[in-house]
């Protein structure tokens, strides 16, 4: 590309990155998939031989019912933010006034905004002497507190409030780019507004749609806190799983193995990803 | 008329995400402790959240730890930003990749996997365990703010520093870094952002001996819901807020 003089600073700043991402990053989850394999045995964390009795734990109603749930419960969570946040997305970029950086800025507030705290003023809402319960008998629709924390539906609320930013926001920035010349022509042509919008706004706006879902996806199966602060007994999801396994079961191969398994399922989902975004794509997500 | 729908579509989005938050706030100046009803103004709740020491020595520790990890992320992904921009190497895009899949790896598999590798090499779960694990999780989120910003240079810039015999590090301290301190500082920003936020990877590489405010938070607000916790939130939020509208001003403004 370009020929450079002595290279000592070249070499010097890619030697310090490389080092540093090969022994934090790729090291360590080596080291995850090769514990994966490890014994488990009660003196020490992780021992020889190399067995995949771990995977074969796995093969058991509990995890399965966990990882099933966990999918649904995500998957769920990601499709409720993609119904709220498509049309608030699209009707800020599409807003042509002085207020616009202003009302960006609101949304990337709550994105920046530490999600513990975030889930904490959740409870403040929900609890049963709340400001939800107590609105809704001050109003007398309800006559005693209603039982909303601690259940399935306080962790989804907790987890679409959380993470409801990190859909809005990748849709945002692909729905500014969109030419609204080309949704002028397909109304001019005699497109309907659900025509132009099927055949023309969706496929356009579709990398901001996966890069959302994606980002929504993600965090919902692993933020362990949230169905710890929110949920009940029985809401345990996959990142409780591994988290339970590691700080609290101590049994770390097995741990690892449910974190391999969850990585893969991930990997797998985002090679799709890459494969629909085209590869010029990813050089704009970045 | 015909917007109408569109703005109350907006003012509830909006106020679903500030209402919580309002309302912690508003109760975090409450005089009462369990009562939800309106007690008076009182700023009782902070007098007892600045006179506790062990608090403020997880807040002294996350400042500093997030000052140290912001700071080397900031070193080594603006390093990785400008690399990317201007040479071509062996395992370019392989770098992209590792990136790319660094801010997309989830959390808690970067927690477990630092916890792996800390006590493989048996360094003492405490400050420096945290520090190598949140400088790790920030550079790439330092690498795409910079990235992002130093595309839109104008690269004959830099072909003519060369033409006029600029060496490459005269490059870097006489045009790089003085066109890139916005991104630079920006991407500091996020990184503290990141550092003093983070719950998640923080709770499996931290050790007895180093709180840090994350941690503590979590661990106060599972034993319930207390006035202090929401005097607590509130000034934490204070501080984001700060720091979100530095890091978008620096970030706005064109050089």
């Amino acid at each position: 590309m370009k020929q450079h003089d002595d290279g000592t600073l070249k070499y010097s700043s890619l030697g310090i990155i490389w080092l540093w991402l090969i022994v934090f990053a790729l090291l360590p989850f080596c080291l995850v998939a090769l514990a994966s394999f490890a014994s488990h045995d009660d003196a020490h964390l992780l021992s020889f031989p190399l067995t995949l009795a771990n995977y074969a734990e796995l093969n058991n109603s509990v995890y399965l019912r966990i990882f099933k749930q966990s999918f649904y419960i995500a998957g769920t969570c990601t499709m409720i933010c993609l119904l709220l946040g498509y049309p608030f997305a699209y009707i800020i970029a599409r807003i042509r006034s002085r207020y616009k950086s202003f009302l960006t800025l609101l949304i990337v507030i709550p994105f920046w905004t530490s999600s513990l705290i975030r889930t904490y003023s959740m409870i403040t809402m929900l609890k049963p002497k709340g400001i939800i319960s107590s609105i809704l008998m001050w109003l007398g629709i309800i006559d005693k507190p209603l039982p909303l924390l601690f259940t399935d539906t306080s962790v989804m609320i907790g987890l679409v409030y959380n993470l409801l930013p990190f859909m809005v926001l990748p849709l945002l920035t692909n729905i500014e780019r969109l030419d609204h010349r080309l949704v002028d022509a397909a109304r001019d042509l005699g497109a309907n507004r659900f025509t132009t919008f099927r055949r023309v706004i969706l496929p356009l706006t579709m990398p901001g749609i996966i890069s959302g879902c994606i980002l929504v996806f993600l965090p919902a199966m692993t933020i362990f806190y949230i169905p710890d602060l929110l949920g009940g007994s029985k809401s345990i999801l996959l990142g409780n799983l591994i988290q339970n396994q590691f700080l609290v079961a101590q049994n770390w191969p097995l741990g690892s193995a449910i974190s391999v398994v969850f990585t893969l399922i991930l990997a797998i989902m985002i090679l799709i990803y890459w494969r629909t975004m085209g590869k010029k794509d990813h050089r704009e997500f970045l | 008329m015909k917007q109408l729908p569109s703005i109350s579509y907006l003012t509830a989005i909006y106020l679903f995400f500030y209402i919580p938050i309002i309302v912690l706030i508003a109760y975090s100046f409450n005089q009462a402790q369990y009562s939800l009803v309106w007690h008076g103004f009182s700023t009782r709740w902070y007098q007892e959240l600045f006179s506790d020491a062990d608090l403020w020595t997880a807040v002294w520790h996350s400042l500093f730890l997030g000052m140290c990890a912001a700071t080397s992320a900031m070193c080594i992904g603006g390093l990785t930003a400008i690399c990317l921009y201007r040479y071509s190497f062996f395992g370019r895009k392989l770098l992209y990749g590792l990136i790319f899949i660094l801010i997309l790896s989830p959390d808690i598999v970067m927690g477990i996997s630092l916890l792996i590798l800390f006590s493989l090499l048996q360094v003492t779960l405490g400050f420096w365990s945290l520090l190598l694990a949140h400088i790790t999780f920030c550079i790439p989120f330092v690498v795409v703010t910079v990235y992002s910003r130093i595309i839109s240079f104008d690269e004959y810039i830099f072909e003519a520093a060369k033409d006029l015999g600029a060496k490459d590090t005269v490059i870097l301290t006489r045009i790089i870094l003085p066109l890139l301190w916005p991104a630079l500082l920006a991407g500091w920003l996020l990184s503290f952002t990141l550092s003093i936020d983070d719950v998640i990877i923080s709770y499996f590489v931290a050790g007895p001996d180093f709180e840090i405010l994350p941690l503590k938070i979590y661990s106060m607000v599972r034993l319930g819901v207390k006035p202090e916790i929401n005097a607590l939130c509130a000034v934490t939020f204070g501080l984001t807020l700060l720091l979100v509208i530095i890091s978008q001003l620096s970030l706005r403004k064109k050089p």
